[in-house]
């Protein structure tokens, strides 16, 4: 019987009822007695250089209530990178100013340089318009081409760096040597240069910020699209705006999904803040759809060659790779971990694999900001692993299945010390090999195929065995890796008079289900109804310093928090029932909801201790405080590590180059599972966006910068019939070894895996139907992409 | 500006307007009615999806000014009239249509006309039925089965979960 209440059970979402009826509360949707319009004046060249800002007949216009500029934000600070990262030969990165508004420069298309305050926003965006025509800008020829960029010194993003390079790393650069020689000792390796396609987010809500400033006190207060409101405090008061960190308040209310984009702290969050102050009224700020395309962070972004060298029975010997990894024209705040930390260290893969090495030089470019975008990083590892495997298998005639089982680590072989600098804690790779494989029912594949070939398609099936690492992340060991800030998280359990429960969290969902999944768990721990708990998150008055979601986090390490928070609010409860009972401390038990002195029919229910604590009558107030709150911080002690098996076939139209998904498979191992239905939706969505970035989205620019693809209706989005029903499962569960929940995270395991399932499907379906000179296509695996390959 | 009348869920509502404000800044400014979402500027997410007479529309592609007079459902009109959900709005509850809801209120809207059309629509009429409305969290599984299951259908056999 499945459960219907607690820890494992599909609780419905006691959040979608406000979804459902149009009572949620997103950033927009919030209206402020006073409130005025603030809109953006955006580059429209890639490469410039600001000669004038032409304010002037803008700020006679109707309504126009102030103009800003570059120059308005010169003795400001600038948006920091979250990480450090050091070059091979040990120099840090180069890492040029990111202004809240353009200065001198503008360096990308969409880059801000002045913004308008106006009555109403239509007024505004006409005086933007007109700060657009009167403005003079130079333009400079832009640098767009990753290879182009650091071969070209004379033309630079930033005038003080001069390859346009920001580091050029390597890992483990210790090991580089010895994996140069297995390489070259190798009986046979395989080269494959791919690209790893740049996306677009695109979160249904675009971005949205509200400032307001309360002169009577000097507080402040933002109302932003954030996915980590007390982040996004710390950025804008310390380091950008610099206010005291206790003067903002920043609420995150109802968020219109994020996937990375909004983890970040943008420009016009410090805009509507300063403007909101200058005018003392609240500011109001949101982008349109074009916008969010041009200054959004975007996503991937990596062209990488990758050397796979094996025994010529498919064993591995080793996997080096160079990369070139684009940030854009500024350094977005994780912009620099993603291509490294989050990227390099998974390059071994699920695999034994002895030697690696991986090199990465990230460029600047003309192009928006590229940063973290579900999975960031590890969707890039693992595709370039995942497609030179297959690569491998058909240059040497083996099975991509039995040449999988033959590396993947064995259950006996955790915890395992990766080549990367990675501790894998569990797993079992066979397993869900094999659940996959039985549930894409691998052996009847012959059967389809001939089905498929009476219709005139090609099919094909694909798969990837993956790993990731999430439960971002233990700050020890980031900080030693170059890492800014802390990634713990945090939780207070407050336990109400009346014996209902706020849980103030730190993480954040926008669209994750915390609402209800950390109300089961405190139900299920507490012995209590879960309708009698409230998860309060998303504004930094109430919540306790926590860093966010993002990195399949909120679980494993807010969660984490949130148990041990529990734990204290238990012995605090026992502490209290002893006193009640006039009974030892040590004899109290709990279990149930009832704290009972063992051995006896003595007892009291939570809400007898609850009111109790807070009505402390004949308290021994030297011995026993009253009221029952308790709060935790937490800090993994690792990443956990996902893993699993994804199955994808695919029928290949070879008239048209058009590729169907016809099934898709996913056996995961998220650890332990506290609501099965939310895992389910969440690598649903994964796979989605995955099938997307392998068959539909390329955030594409021209040679002049120009972003081509800046709607929806250039910009391939997933839409219904683009995908199949997916059959997904969960029941190979290593639990993690080192949280209590033993959670690992789901949220970014469906956009890692699936792209390399989905390309090694079509590659199979055009070498089985005789295409055999086609041996890669890159993403998006676009119907003219399949044509080119098969034709030319 | 002036002055535009149109019935919205059943009541009669009035909001000053340009020429060029459209229904959806109308709904959302203009009536306060936030339930309505705009995730675009193209006409191609479908998260402003509304009625008017009957008909489901973009409200991003209509001037307000245009259908002064018409009858309007929201988001906002589509609850039981106890408050309860409504039959498309349970399903997508019961079957974990929805994750961050922003694009949820079209998907309703896009929905109710779809099974209005096709009362008991296939797979493959259903995702072509919804191939207006964008979303991004769901992969579209539990949208697509939710509304199957809101037309009547047994949608346990679908897909292995």
């Amino acid at each position: 019987m499945p459960k219907d209440h607690g820890i494992g059970a599909s609780s419905k979402r006691r959040e979608d009822v406000r979804f459902l009826t149009g009572r949620g509360v997103y950033t927009d949707d919030i209206a402020l007695h006073g409130q005025v319009h603030a809109v953006m004046v955006r580059s429209t060249v890639a490469h410039g250089r600001i000669k004038s800002v032409g304010t002037a007949r803008a700020a006679g216009m109707p309504g126009v209530l102030a103009v800003f500029t570059g120059e308005d934000f010169v003795a400001v600070g600038g948006n920091p990178a979250g990480w450090l990262i050091n070059s091979r030969d040990g120099t840090p990165m180069r890492e040029p100013k990111r202004p809240v508004l353009a200065h001198g420069k503008v360096r990308h298309v969409g880059d801000s340089y002045a913004a308008v305050v106006a009555e109403t926003y239509e007024q505004a965006r006409d005086a933007a318009q007109a700060i657009s025509d009167d403005s003079e800008i130079e333009d400079l020829p832009a640098v767009v081409n990753m290879a182009a960029a650091v071969a070209n010194a004379g033309n630079r993003v930033h005038d003080e760096i001069p390859d346009n390079v920001c580091f050029d790393w390597g890992w483990i650069e210790d090991n580089r040597a010895s994996v140069d020689a297995a390489i070259k000792a190798a009986p046979h390796v395989t080269v494959l240069e791919l690209v790893n396609n740049r996306l677009v987010p695109n979160a249904m809500e675009p971005r949205a910020s509200i400032g307001e400033y309360f002169p009577g006190t000097g507080d402040y207060k933002l109302t932003t699209t954030s996915q980590n409101p007390h982040l996004t405090r710390l950025l804008v008061a310390a380091f950008v705006m610099g206010i005291p960190e206790n003067k903002l308040q920043v609420v995150a209310p109802d968020v219109g999904g994020g996937f990375g984009s909004k983890i970040y702290h943008y420009g016009e969050e410090a805009l509507v803040l300063a403007a909101a102050k200058k005018l003392a009224r609240p500011v109001r700020w949101t982008a349109e759809r074009s916008e969010s395309f041009l200054s959004d962070a975007h996503g991937r972004d990596h062209v990488t060659r990758i050397e796979l060298a094996c025994e010529k029975d498919g064993t591995f010997i080793a996997f080096r790779t160079e990369t070139l990894a684009n940030v854009g024209a500024y350094l977005s705040n994780f912009s620099t971990a993603t291509p490294t930390f989050l990227h390099g260290t998974l390059m071994s893969g699920p695999y034994k694999v002895p030697n690696v090495y991986v090199n990465v030089k990230t460029v600047f470019t003309n192009t928006a900001p590229v940063d973290a975008y579900r999975g960031a990083g590890r969707p890039e590892a693992t595709y370039s692993i995942e497609r030179v495997v297959d690569m491998m298998c058909r240059e040497l005639g083996l099975d991509p299945f039995e040449v999988r089982r033959k590396n993947l680590l064995t259950p006996d072989q955790f915890p395992y010390q990766s080549p990367v600098g990675l501790m894998y804690d569990t797993g079992n790779y066979q397993a869900t090999l094999d659940k996959a494989c039985a549930m894409a029912d691998v052996a009847g594949f012959e059967k389809r195929a001939a089905a498929s070939k009476v219709k005139g398609k090609l099919r094909g099936m694909g798969l990837s065995t993956w790993i990731e690492a999430c439960g971002i992340a233990p700050s020890n060991l980031v900080g030693v890796l170059g890492s800014r800030v802390g990634l713990f998280d945090a939780a207070t359990v407050r336990v109400n008079a009346t014996g209902n429960i706020s849980v103030m969290v730190g993480a954040h969902s926008h669209g994750q289900g915390h609402e209800t999944v950390f109300a089961q768990i405190v139900a299920d721990k507490l012995g209590i109804p879960e309708s009698s708990v409230e998860i309060v998150h998303g504004d930094t008055a109430k919540i306790p310093f926590g860093m966010g979601s993002y990195g399949s986090r909120s679980l494993s390490v807010c969660g984490t928090a949130m148990d041990k928070a529990l734990d204290k609010i238990v012995a605090k409860g026992k502490k209290i029932a002893a006193h009640m009972l006039e009974a030892a401390e040590g004899d109290i038990t709990f279990a149930d909801g009832k704290f009972s002195v063992a051995g006896t029919d003595k007892a009291k229910t939570f809400g007898e201790i609850a009111f109790s604590a807070y009505v402390p009558h004949n308290y021994p107030l030297e011995t026993l405080e009253p009221g029952l709150e308790e709060t935790a911080f937490y800090d993994p002690a690792n990443f956990t590590y996902p893993a699993g098996a994804y199955i994808c076939e695919v029928e290949v139209d070879p008239d048209t180059g058009r590729v169907e998904v016809c099934s898709f498979t996913c056996a995961d191992d998220f650890g332990n599972v506290m609501n099965p239905m939310i895992v389910d939706g969440q690598v649903h969505g994964g796979v989605g966006q995955g099938i997307g970035q392998a068959l539909l989205e390329n955030a594409h620019y021209d040679e002049t910068g120009q972003l081509l693809t800046g709607s929806f209706m250039d910009y391939a989005m997933p839409r219904a019939d683009d995908v199949p029903f997916y059959n997904v499962d969960h029941s190979c569960n290593t639990p993690c070894t080192h949280n209590p929940l033993g959670v690992k995270g789901c949220g970014e395991a469906g956009a890692i895996g699936s792209p390399p399932a989905v390309v090694n499907a079509v590659i199979d379906a055009l070498q089985r139907g005789g295409h055999t000179h086609v041996t890669h296509i890159d993403m998006p695996v676009s119907p003219s992409r399949v044509w080119a390959a098969i034709n030319g | 500006m002036t002055k535009v009348t149109m019935t919205v869920n059943g009541k009669s509502m009035s909001a000053e307007t340009e020429g060029r404000t459209l229904l959806s800044s109308y709904l959302r400014d203009g009536l306060g009615l936030t339930g309505t979402h705009i995730g675009c500027d193209t006409s191609q997410c479908g998260a402003c999806v509304v009625h008017v007479d009957g008909v489901a529309v973009k409200s991003c592609s209509v001037f307000a000014q245009d259908v002064a007079g018409a009858s309007v459902k929201t988001i906002e009109g589509m609850a039981n009239a106890d408050g309860s959900l409504g039959v498309i709005q349970q399903a997508l509850q019961d079957h974990h249509g929805l994750q961050c809801g922003f694009c949820t209120p079209g998907m309703v809207m896009t929905s109710a006309a779809l099974l209005a059309e096709i009362p008991k629509p296939t797979e493959a009429e259903v995702r072509h039925g919804l191939e207006g409305n964008i979303c991004r969290c769901t992969g579209y599984h539990n949208i697509v089965k939710a509304v199957m299951a809101a037309s009547g259908q047994d949608v346990n056999a679908l897909a292995a979960e």
